[in-house]
């Protein structure tokens, strides 16, 4: 089946999206090199592995409980065919076949060899991608909402200012041995797609009442041990100015954060233990004299450069608006999956990576290529990746869209669960990862099986499920509606319940239920949950709103009666 | 004997480093901040040179106007992991205005240099092994870089406005 989708089609299509110019490339490559010559001196001896640990931290590259894994960066989560067909090489000559996407919208290899590294990152940068800062305690790979440039919801497309984020935080000489990990995401409207609160820092595209565009910062978001939704930092930065605040804000976090007990070195900790108004009064001192200074002013016409890159695409015009029959199947898909388009005629349509059974977030190497495909043949060329490890045809033409169904089905992956109960973001767990106490993808495969019924996950409709193997919360289960983190009693795993939280505008906490449950328990706990909600819920009514009115009790009541009983 | 490199050469170290209890020797000597602040009249009327080390935890900002009676300032890394001594010695040098030897002490590594150059460092305490080459070549490995820093380097935003006009 999968043979007719695998003819390259005559020339990939290249969407509007940055490119690097001959500076980028050099750039690049020179990183490349400098960092092969890391891998050598470690191979031959020079290095020890806690003197190479920082080096290869910095370029993306951990060693795992089976092997070391490379972290990609996508940055803002935008992809081109050229791009994912690459991937897909790399997933087959030098994994088993298998990418992983993760929450931070990058792809990970999780059966990488250190000799093959250097290899991979010239292959990459060949098609302008990179490793630099995926990992360790440096300005991590910029996320963005996963619609921009496509919803009409927002004032500007963010991803021009994530680029320009990019290169200002790439290798910045200052900030590349921070106290630990900084993640930054960019949105640019009401809805939040991108996790933002959760971010060590945060920027949204705002207008101000004299209608002028600028920039709302947040910071001190986090999950991890000790959970924070972030405090705004300033309400608006003038556009010119905003590199000056970043850097300002990250100026006081290296200058200010303790060093002594890495569980309370995120920017999170310093925050809410100075509070945020003397963290305001902080960066305000800094940012006072950067912009004195000057260096960092960013001139209309670098923003308007970076921005024609990602100058929206030439939509064809009088298509008809009408959403196409095309039966129940392809109806069920349309609800979930499709989102609201810009342009008249087009859609924005997610492929889950969420079939029930399914890795979340895995993709092989042959379904790669064939999402490089439609990509080509549907979506302008482009793919975007979601923090909710998915992935976003942007830009494609309502009447393609029974086709686009028809290639997914065959593809396995046209489940029509966007936002529903399956739709579940889960870390790699000690399937694959050393820092884990559970495992978590076995768990997010037995309740996605337990909920397959279609019209069940319908008639639920939003429930957002997030698992993590352990607390440094890589699946969010903080800011799961239903949240589930693994622990580890005497060495057997067990399964909390979090109810309550929220990774989108109305970002909370999720609230720990007790103890946990047996991984054979966990499953059945959740479905309880669930049947609560369906008996107390009020018209239109999601999960997290029923909660949020009646409280964790009857939940609790319910998770665990049965549990006794049982 | 400590070995150093200092403006991209070998240099003498002249710098007595003193304990915070052991008398003062002639000529140049390597200080702490808390010794300094407890004998800063004494230390300032020798007629001689006087360095400070601060470690990773002391803000330059301590030193208030003294700072410029400094003729070497030595940051300590005390493990290559804090780069808290990074934003020390931009600050040294901005905000500061501070014109002495910045020199990096302590454990920091071969990688670390040339993002130390651009902060502001101009003398390193190396190990044996370092050689002048390995430095040299820890400067030039990338060719430009994107951010503004204390070095004053044309950036690669710079360059490509360059590039647009010619």
């Amino acid at each position: 089946m999968l043979n007719t989708l695998n003819q390259p089609l005559a020339k990939p299509r290249q969407p509007n999206m940055y490119r690097y110019d001959e500076f980028d490339a050099q750039f690049v490559n020179e990183r490349v090199e400098q960092f092969a010559g890391q891998v050598a001196r470690r191979l031959s001896g020079e290095l020890t592995e806690d003197q190479f640990k920082p080096l290869r931290l910095m370029n993306g590259l951990y060693l795992q409980l089976h092997a070391y894994m490379l972290r990609i960066a996508v940055p803002y989560g935008t992809l081109s065919s050229r791009q994912m067909r690459k991937l897909a090489h790399l997933a087959r000559t030098y994994d088993k076949g298998f990418g992983h996407f993760t929450t931070r919208t990058n792809l990970q290899f999780h059966w990488a060899r250190l000799v093959d590294v250097p290899a991979m990152l010239r292959e990459l940068a060949s098609v302008e991608m990179l490793c630099i800062q995926t990992s360790g305690n440096c300005v991590r790979n910029v996320t963005a909402d996963q619609f921009a440039g496509a919803t009409d919801e927002e004032i500007e497309d963010p991803r021009p200012l994530c680029e320009i984020i990019r290169q200002w935080s790439s290798l910045h000489p200052e900030f590349v041995f921070l106290a630990r990990k900084f993640k930054i995401a960019v949105g640019a409207c009401e809805q939040d797609r991108a996790a933002m609160q959760w971010h060590d820092m945060a920027v949204q595209v705002v207008k101000n009442a004299e209608g002028r565009i600028g920039y709302l910062v947040m910071a001190g978001g986090g999950m991890g041990r000790t959970p924070y939704v972030a405090h705004v930092m300033n309400e608006f930065v003038e556009r010119e100015d905003i590199l000056a605040y970043l850097e300002a804000v990250l100026r006081v976090y290296n200058q200010d954060s303790r060093r002594d007990n890495i569980h309370k070195q995120r920017i999170k900790i310093l925050i809410n233990t100075i509070g945020p108004e003397e963290m305001r009064r902080r960066v305000a001192r800094e940012f006072d004299e950067l912009k004195r200074m000057g260096t960092l002013q960013l001139p209309k016409e670098e923003l308007d450069r970076i921005a024609a890159y990602f100058k929206a695409p030439d939509f064809e015009t009088g298509l008809s608006d009408e959403m196409p029959d095309a039966g129940p199947d392809f109806a069920n898909w349309v609800k979930t999956n499709i989102h609201k388009h810009k342009a008249p005629g087009y859609a924005i349509a997610t492929i889950t990576l969420k079939t029930p059974g399914q890795i979340p977030g895995d993709a092989s190497a042959a379904q790669m290529d064939a999402i490089a495909d439609l990509m080509d043949q549907y979506s302008l060329g482009e793919v975007r990746v979601s923090h909710e490890q998915n992935l976003i045809l942007p830009h494609v033409r309502k009447k393609d869209l029974p086709a686009i169904y028809a290639k997914l089905k065959e593809l396995d992956f046209a489940s029509p669960n966007a936002g529903l109960i399956t739709d579940i973001i889960a870390c790699p767990g000690l399937d694959y990862c050393d820092l884990a106490n559970a495992r978590s993808i076995p768990i997010a495969q037995k309740i996605a099986k337990r909920f397959e019924d279609l019209d069940r996950q319908h008639q639920i409709g939003e429930l957002k499920i997030k698992i993590s193997g352990c607390i440094n919360a890589c699946g969010h289960h903080h800011a799961g509606h239903i949240g589930i983190l693994g622990v580890d009693k005497k060495g057997v795993e067990f399964y909390q319940l979090l109810l309550g939280g929220s990774g989108a505008e109305d970002s909370s906490i999720g609230t720990i239920m007790g103890p946990g449950f047996g991984e054979h328990e966990i499953a059945d706990a959740v479905e309880r949950v669930v049947n609560v909600y369906l008996a107390e819920r009020k018209d239109g009514e999601r999960f997290l709103d029923t909660y949020r009115r009646i409280g964790m009790e009857k939940f609790k009541a319910a998770a665990y009666q049965e549990a006794a009983a049982a | 004997m400590t070995k150093l490199i200092k403006s991209g050469a070998y240099a003498q170290d002249v710098y007595a480093r003193v304990a915070d209890d052991a008398p003062l020797p002639e000529g140049p000597v390597l200080v702490s901040l808390a010794r300094f602040q407890k004998e800063r009249d004494t230390l300032l009327a020798r007629n001689t040179a006087v360095g400070i080390k601060l470690q990773a935890s002391e803000n330059p900002e301590l030193l208030g106007a003294d700072v410029n009676h400094f003729a070497l300032i030595a940051l300590e890394f005390p493990k290559f992991r804090d780069g808290r001594a990074f934003s020390w010695a931009r600050m040294l040098r901005t905000r500061l205005g501070y014109t002495g030897e910045i020199r990096a002490v302590g454990d920091f590594l071969y990688d670390q240099v040339n993002y130390q150059h651009r902060v502001g460092f101009d003398a390193w305490e190396v190990p044996d092994h370092f050689t002048i080459e390995m430095f040299n070549r820890a400067l030039t490995e990338m060719t430009n870089v994107y951010q503004p820093s204390t070095d004053g380097r044309i950036t690669i935003r710079q360059l490509r406005a360059a590039a647009r006009k010619s």
